[in-house]
């Protein structure tokens, strides 16, 4: 029996194979059918071409103004003239010609913008559609210099690891607490974890927003958030739920691309002028990160890692703060920021699912673990915190 | 429980570094990379640098890189704005059984998509495939006939401001004609001066803006003007009177290519720019006569301003004497027009800017040059 098995197997699925070569045949048939007789010109009622223009960089310098675009109509679209302020200026285009759908080009213009000021950009296509570009503040943007790195290293740091490292100096205050006290800490954990969720899903969505139709906006924001907590959740649990100094490496991770985002966005607010680095706005990230180092610490607190771990856990948490800043201040496209918060918020999400797993088995009473008056405190202190915190810093 | 922790902290410590360099080593390698393709920093702000590059023409700099890109098509236009400035239709002439003379204009109206600025296409109504539509010429006391075929889409007419019957009106019921039809308009040439003509067709904001107007001069008749004949008869088309005058046509338009009710493009005789990077060569020694038409729809006013020189000007054209002396800007709304009158006879050569003195429609387009050379050789 299994001899006969064996000799037709390969036999037949080769057959099998030629058998999926039938569906793509037909469709290769009814692509080529739909080119060649274009069923659709009956249609043609003598509307234009949809036009569609993304602005997705600006970067301003002594030589002009450049823009990158994105063409997002469905035809090809040709950029015939732009106005600056109301005015006809000279301008390039890298790559000349029209551009085809999905495709960027950049423009670079000769004009003497003027600091501190607004100033529209108006594209004028083929067709006579107009598509405007507001420059709400014209300020230089960041060029890559050793001064400009380190002053916004400085800044990463401040914002980033160093609240962090407070955090975790709470550790040896925290080792003596109970139970109770425990399931606060972790309950506190949660809750600031879950204002971080909401917080890093909507600036991911404001950003994708301002991105081309192309990269289907809120549905890749999504798509990357499930995507990246799914594949953590499984690199997390290939030995079981993560507990101890792994639940705290994730938990700085999750924390770490959260940072990353903050600082693409301070990055980016910088670069494009809307926010001068004031004292304020400085101490108001301080204050609103240092819950994250108290976070960290609660999974290990029964635990007696050496020093180093927790010198790495704050670099894990808070140096990709300081790498944001450093992207986001090279005013790239908003959606590749969108991107890293949606990942940034699969990794909390993860790390929320993994620390109310511990929670509920440290307390062996599964749900009801959260209904318990040090937890419910938990949940609202972390929260409330992290609100009046990031009022500091809103604008 | 030793030994899983133990072991885990293992794990966990080359991840750990391996994420933390990753992390150090990324952010060094996206800043290196990006360091090589950027330049120092800049603090100062300095906008020298904003010359335009390459080895411009002379009158380039005079409006440096504030201009409209590339050059339009004019043959597939099927009009040239340089040539449209005196290019004048006289139309066919014969003699009526009263002796008096008949001059009959064949004017055909017509959809076209033309280009207004470099690489920008604008779908037009048109007289004569030309924006604007032919400038029409007559002499004081002829009798007029304009054949007037709507090969459009739409419903058109011709509205002439002149005297003219009520029949002969343009307006609904009396010259307006849908697409296929003809119409006939008849009546005297008077008063003499610089007029115009359009379509009177509903909405009027549409169907004037997309084209449909162009110059209709009626030269007076020095027979009829004793006391100004010379002045008369230098504006007679025809005489050498005339001859020693440069006579230019321009008629002041403007384009609204994305129905915003605003005009994104300015123009003298339609193409912007186009006197600014083909500057209109004058005779330093001739007077030059202009025939100044607006018909700017959206914007409440126009103007004109001349560099470097004043101008005689003549409302309407229907007074031999001037009724504005030694000016250099002179204001029309929508269908009012004159006649300027200068001579550069004691400037030097060189080139002479002449604009809307409304900034916004300077540096949309309403712009040009005169070149003022000693001999037009």
């Amino acid at each position: 029996m299994s001899k006969v098995d064996t000799a037709s197997l390969p036999a037949r699925s080769r057959i099998h194979l030629l058998w999926i070569g039938l569906p793509l045949a037909v469709l290769a048939i009814a692509v080529a059918w739909i080119l060649a007789v274009n069923p659709l010109q009956g249609f043609s009622n003598g509307a234009p071409a949809v036009e569609k223009l993304t602005f997705e960089r600006t970067v301003i310098d002594a030589s002009g103004l450049h823009l990158l675009v994105r063409a997002g109509g469905a035809e090809p679209m040709t950029i015939a003239q732009i106005q600056v302020d109301g005015a006809y200026w000279q301008f390039t285009q890298d790559p000349p010609g029209d551009i085809p759908r999905a495709s960027t080009a950049w423009i670079t213009l000769p004009f003497p913008w003027i600091l501190g000021e607004t100033h529209k950009v108006n594209v004028v296509t083929n067709t006579g559609v107009t598509f405007e570009h507001v420059i709400a503040v014209a300020v230089p943007t960041p060029t890559v210099t050793a001064g400009q790195l380190k002053l916004q290293g400085v800044v990463g740091i401040m914002v980033g690891v160093l609240p962090v490292a407070i955090g975790l100096l709470f550790y040896p205050a925290l080792r003596g607490v109970g139970q109770s006290g425990m399931n606060f800490l972790l309950a506190l954990t949660i809750g600031l974890l879950a204002f971080l969720l909401i917080d890093t899903i909507e600036e991911s969505l404001d950003l994708i927003e301002t991105a081309a139709a192309v990269f289907q906006g809120p549905v890749m924001v999504v798509l990357a958030g499930l995507a990246s907590f799914l594949l953590l959740m499984a690199i997390g649990r290939r030995s079981g739920t993560p507990t101890g100094l792994a639940l705290a490496t994730y938990i700085a991770l999750g924390i770490g691309l959260h940072n990353l985002g903050e600082g693409l966005a301070i990055g980016a607010a910088f670069a494009s002028g809307s926010a001068s680095l004031g004292t304020f706005l400085v101490l108001g990230f301080t204050l609103h990160n240092v819950t994250e180092g108290i976070g960290i610490a609660a999974p290990i607190l029964k635990q007696r890692p050496p020093l180093w771990t927790f010198v790495g856990l704050t670099l894990l948490a808070g140096g990709p703060a300081v790498v944001g800043m450093w992207l986001g201040s090279l005013a790239y496209a908003p959606q590749w920021s969108a991107l890293a918060l949606a990942i940034g918020a699969g990794a909390i999400l993860q790390v929320i699912v993994e620390v109310g797993a511990y929670l509920m088995r440290s307390n062996r009473k599964g749900l009801d673990a959260f209904f318990t008056p040090p937890v419910m405190g938990g949940l609202a202190a972390g929260v409330v915190f992290m609100y009046a915190t990031a009022a500091l810093v809103k604008v | 429980m030793v030994d899983v922790g133990v072991w885990l902290r293992d794990r966990v410590s080359r991840r750990s570094i391996l994420t933390g360099g990753l992390a150090a080593a990324g952010g060094t390698a996206i800043a290196a990379r990006t360091a090589l393709g950027q330049s120092n920093a800049n603090t100062g702000h300095d906008m020298t640098a904003m010359a335009p590059a390459g080895a411009a023409p002379q009158h380039m700099n005079a409006h440096g890189a504030m201009v409209t890109v590339g050059e339009v098509d004019n043959a597939a236009n099927g009009f040239d704005p340089a040539l449209m400035l005196t290019d004048w239709e006289r139309g066919t002439l014969s003699i009526l059984p009263d002796g008096r003379t008949l001059r009959t204009f064949e004017v055909a109206a017509e959809d076209k998509t033309i280009e207004i600025a470099p690489g920008v296409f604008f779908p037009a109504w048109t007289y004569n495939g030309r924006v604007p539509g032919p400038s029409l010429r007559a002499k004081e006391g002829e009798r007029i006939r304009v054949i007037f075929q709507n090969n459009g889409s739409h419903p058109h007419s011709m509205h002439f401001h002149g005297i003219h019957a009520a029949r002969m009106d343009g307006i609904p019921g009396a010259g307006l004609i849908d697409p296929g039809e003809e119409f006939v308009y008849e009546f005297d040439a008077k008063p003499f001066g610089c007029h115009l003509y359009h379509c009177h067709a509903l909405p009027l904001k549409r169907h004037i803006h997309k084209g449909m107007y162009g110059a209709f001069v009626i030269d007076p008749d020095p027979d009829r003007h004793p006391e100004h004949a010379d002045v008369a008869r230098s504006r007679l088309l025809g005489t050498p009177e005339n001859a020693g005058w440069q006579e230019l046509m321009m008629v002041m338009n403007g384009f609204d290519t994305n129905f915003d009710d605003g005009n994104e493009f300015y123009a003298a005789n339609t193409i912007a720019h186009a006197y600014a990077k083909t500057p209109i060569r004058v005779e330093r020694s001739r007077p030059v006569r202009i025939y100044l038409i607006n018909v700017l729809e959206f914007d409440l006013i126009n103007s004109f301003h001349l560099h470097g020189n004043f101008f005689d000007y003549f409302d309407q054209g229907t007074t031999l004497t001037p009724t504005l002396k030694t000016v250099d800007l002179i204001m029309q709304c929508q269908a009012q027009r004159g006649i300027l009158e200068f001579t550069f006879a004691e400037h030097e050569a060189g080139l002479y800017m002449f604009h809307a003195h409304q900034s916004e429609f300077t540096e949309l387009g309403w712009v040009g040059m005169f070149d003022v050379v000693e001999a037009l050789t």
